[in-house]
């Protein structure tokens, strides 16, 4: 629907939130208090652990109070309320000019401490730190740079602009990618239903070294990091496995963006492109915004939400989650905003499953959902274990196609908790 | 407006498969041979079709209504299936208080004391159906002729339609027992112009509507073809071993709702396996033992025993056979 709207640059809000988890891991540790004042790109919170990433402010302007905020999911999370200045000035040393910087200076080494420090996460969905996938553990052999340009999910097409527009800044994003890891070829798999952009693509990678452009068959959940190393090299990354197992790190185009800008710019992760959708929408749009722009201000700028709206949701729709309001700063994972309506949003009653094996045969781990789905309601967490509910990849499929509309993610999902936390405990015994 | 959102996990759409589509697309794929049999049998086919169906819906209405108490689903189209299925199984003679008693059989005992649709173990139309064979086996294996007896490409025997008065063996009878008649020619048995319950007689139709099932992806084609192949070959075996004592396996294949059971009954969702590799499984076993009961037992039938036995190593066969796993074996 909105694959044909150009980014349109989102105009800055009058206060930003800025949540301090916005990736995979550890909470950052918030270095400014209440009254601090700050310019834009400047860090405000720092990894804390292994496993985490920098939080920069997108604004400029006074820190109003470090305080809970609810996220998209609903959680509590800490945050850093910002009350913005329209006059913006930049922290020292980013780059804010639009021009090309095609020659990398940098080395591996630099590349990765760069990506760290500007607190670059994966955009694709699952906000892993990139400076981790960066650090190949020794003895593992990397031969490719997978670059995800399938888009996640079905409406979003925040990637597909992205590829349109900023295809030059990419490349070079994923040499930088390239020179980090050492690794001498990437491939870039791009659904066969975006052709213009497969097109454009190939024909800018064939400026760069060591880029190839694949497209790919048109098939939920292609965009999932095992689906895509399968669909393009063909080898199955093992159960509880890496793609570095298999020789491979996959990151996302717009990641590979804002590696971009953060080796070659220097500038913070502190803006994304979302795609901003809905059927009863005036206007669909994709919008490069500012992190810790509510959401409520997108979908003014959209035209309001329609009267009867039945769900807003952050994301996709096979893996988004549903607001419970749109007064949630958009963070660093936030893909997209969709808004259903009452009838998409309707749900049918759950009837006893029939047994029609649908759900095994589209579930793209070779898994049995519906069996998964009841060791989830009756806590049979050894039984789900051995069936491997630990290797769903959550991409709903199952869900999406069960006759008996039986909710089977939303067990599978609890089981993979608890059965986590079993594992979890019998490795700390 | 904000309290009006709904919160749910993802994912947030649905396909648009329902147990409806499913069920109704079985019924639809029946059609054929259930015109079939009316034009082969007549007003009494019509009878044991209205009357197979009515039951069976009356009785599921009656139990979740008034024993059970929980929601009414007899529109779900699973016990209209039932009710074609168990009409497909019974010859036209048939006295109406069977058919009721059959039904009852096939939807309290083989479905609903179970839990309902899903929980039950066994094809109900084939326990009603075993249940009829065992309690009333005169009246279930008396087989009215079709009342267009004449082979089905010459039609000048049209007026030779005496209802339900004649009857004759089926094929298979005539195979088991000696009993004489003269077998009808491979493609009027095809067609439907044999002797049989409703369902069975036309092959073409009944493929026809596997077909269709097959092209809608109601089902799979793991079970139909591992069951046809099966008795296909067991019975080719027997048959290159004595060509005079075993039919050859087209006749097999052909005769007494074989392909009924393969397309029909084999395949219904809640009774047969999950996986692929089950499924075929399933399907090599009831194509087996179908041709193992019909040569070497004295029942001629062999398809509903095969299927109910198989129905019963289901559990098994799921726990045994698992889908392969994403990340299992690495391609070389
Ligand atoms: S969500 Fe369902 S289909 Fe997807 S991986 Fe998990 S079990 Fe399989
Ligand atoms: S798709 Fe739904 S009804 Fe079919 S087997 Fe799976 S859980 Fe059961």
């Amino acid at each position: 629907m909105s694959a044909g709207e150009p980014i349109v640059s989102f105009p800055l809000p009058k206060q930003g939130v800025i949540p301090v988890t916005q990736h995979l891991g550890a909470p950052a540790k918030v270095l400014v208090k209440r009254g601090d004042t700050v310019k834009t790109g400047q860090l405000i919170a720092q990894t804390a652990g292994f496993i985490s990433a920098n939080v920069h402010s997108p604004f400029t302007g006074k820190v109003k109070k470090v305080d809970q905020t609810t996220d998209a999911s609903g959680y509590k999370r800490q945050a850093v309320i910002i009350d913005v200045d329209p006059q913006e000035q930049w922290e020292e040393g980013i780059d804010t000019s639009h021009d090309l910087l095609r020659e990398i200076t940098a080395d591996a080494k630099e590349i990765v401490e760069k990506i760290k420090a500007n607190g670059v996460v994966g955009l694709g969905g699952a906000t892993f730190p990139s400076h981790v996938k960066l650090m190949v553990p020794e003895g593992k052999d990397i031969r490719y740079l997978i670059i995800n340009g399938v888009e996640c999910e079905p409406y979003l097409t925040n990637d597909h602009r992205l590829m349109l527009e900023k295809a030059d800044e990419m490349m070079v994003g994923i040499q930088v990618l390239m020179k980090g890891l050492h690794v001498k070829k990437a491939i870039i798999g791009v659904e066969a239903n975006k052709m213009d952009a497969i097109k454009h693509l190939k024909d800018k990678a064939s400026h760069y070294e060591g880029i190839t452009v694949e497209p790919l068959k048109v098939k939920y959940p292609q965009g999932g990091e095992k689906q895509l190393i399968k669909a393009l090299i063909n080898r199955e990354v093992p159960s509880g496995k890496l793609p570095l197992d298999v020789g491979c790190v996959v990151n996302n185009v717009a990641t590979a963006f804002a590696v971009y800008e953060a080796v070659q710019k220097n500038k913070p992760l502190i803006d994304r492109v979302l795609t901003v959708t809905g059927k009863k929408l005036l206007k669909t749009a994709n919008l490069k915004v500012r992190i810790g722009t509510p959401v409520s201000q997108l979908l003014d700028h959209v035209g309001g939400l329609p009267e009867d709206t039945g769900k807003i949701v952050s994301g996709g729709p096979m893996t988004g989650k549903a607001l419970t309001t749109t007064e949630v700063p958009v963070v660093k994972g936030t893909a997209g905003i969709l808004v259903m309506d009452r009838e998409e949003a309707w749900k049918a009653t759950p009837r006893p499953c029939i047994r029609c094996a649908k759900c095994t045969q589209v579930c793209p781990q070779g898994l049995e959902p519906y069996l998964l789905h009841q060791y989830g309601e009756m806590k049979r967490t050894e039984e789900a274990e051995y069936d491997g509910i630990m290797d769903c990849i959550e991409c709903g499929s199952c869900n999406y196609t069960c006759p008996s509309a039986r909710p089977l993610l939303e067990y599978i999902r609890y089981g993979k908790a608890e059965t986590g936390q079993m594992i979890r405990n019998r490795k700390s015994n | 407006m904000k309290n009006t959102l709904t919160i749910s996990g993802s994912p947030h759409v649905h396909g648009s498969w329902t147990i409806e589509k499913a069920m109704y697309g079985v019924v639809l794929a029946m059609v054929p041979a259930m015109l079939v049999s009316f034009y082969m049998f007549g007003l009494g086919a019509v009878r044991v079709m209205l009357m197979s169906i009515v039951a069976c819906m009356v009785f599921e209405y009656v139990i979740q209504r008034y024993i059970i108490k929980g929601p009414v689903t007899i529109m779900d189209g699973s016990a209209l299936v039932t009710g074609i299925l168990l009409a497909f199984n019974l010859p036209t003679s048939i006295p109406s208080w069977m058919i009721i008693t059959g039904a009852l059989v096939a939807i309290g005992m083989g479905k609903m004391s179970f839990g309902g649709l899903g929980k039950n173990p066994f094809n109900p139309a084939l326990v009603g159906r075993v249940f009829m064979l065992i309690s009333f086996p005169a009246a279930m294996t008396t087989w009215p002729k079709p009342i267009v007896s004449r082979p089905f490409f010459s039609f000048q025997g049209l007026d030779e339609k005496v209802l339900d008065s004649i009857t004759g063996p089926t094929p298979l009878g005539m195979l088991t027992d000696g009993a004489d008649g003269t077998m009808p020619e491979y493609v009027n048995m095809l067609m439907g112009s044999m002797a049989g319950s409703l369902g069975e007689i036309s092959a073409l139709a009944l493929i026809i509507g596997g077909v269709y099932m097959l092209a809608r992806k109601i089902i799979t084609w793991h079970i139909p073809v591992a069951y046809l192949l099966s008795s296909f070959v067991f019975a080719g075996i027997l048959w290159a071993v004595d060509p005079t004592q075993y039919a050859d396996p087209m006749f097999h294949m052909i005769t007494g709702g074989l392909i009924l059971g393969v397309f029909f009954m084999a395949t219904d969702y809640v009774t047969s396996p999950m996986s692929a590799k089950g499924q075929i499984i399933f399907g090599v076993g009831a194509g087996v033992l179908t041709i193992l009961i019909r040569v070497f037992t004295p029942y001629p039938e062999g398809v509903s025993f095969a299927i109910l036995l198989m129905n019963a190593f289901t559990p098994l066969i799921n726990s045994a056979t698992k889908p392969k796993r994403f990340g299992e074996k690495q391609p070389a």
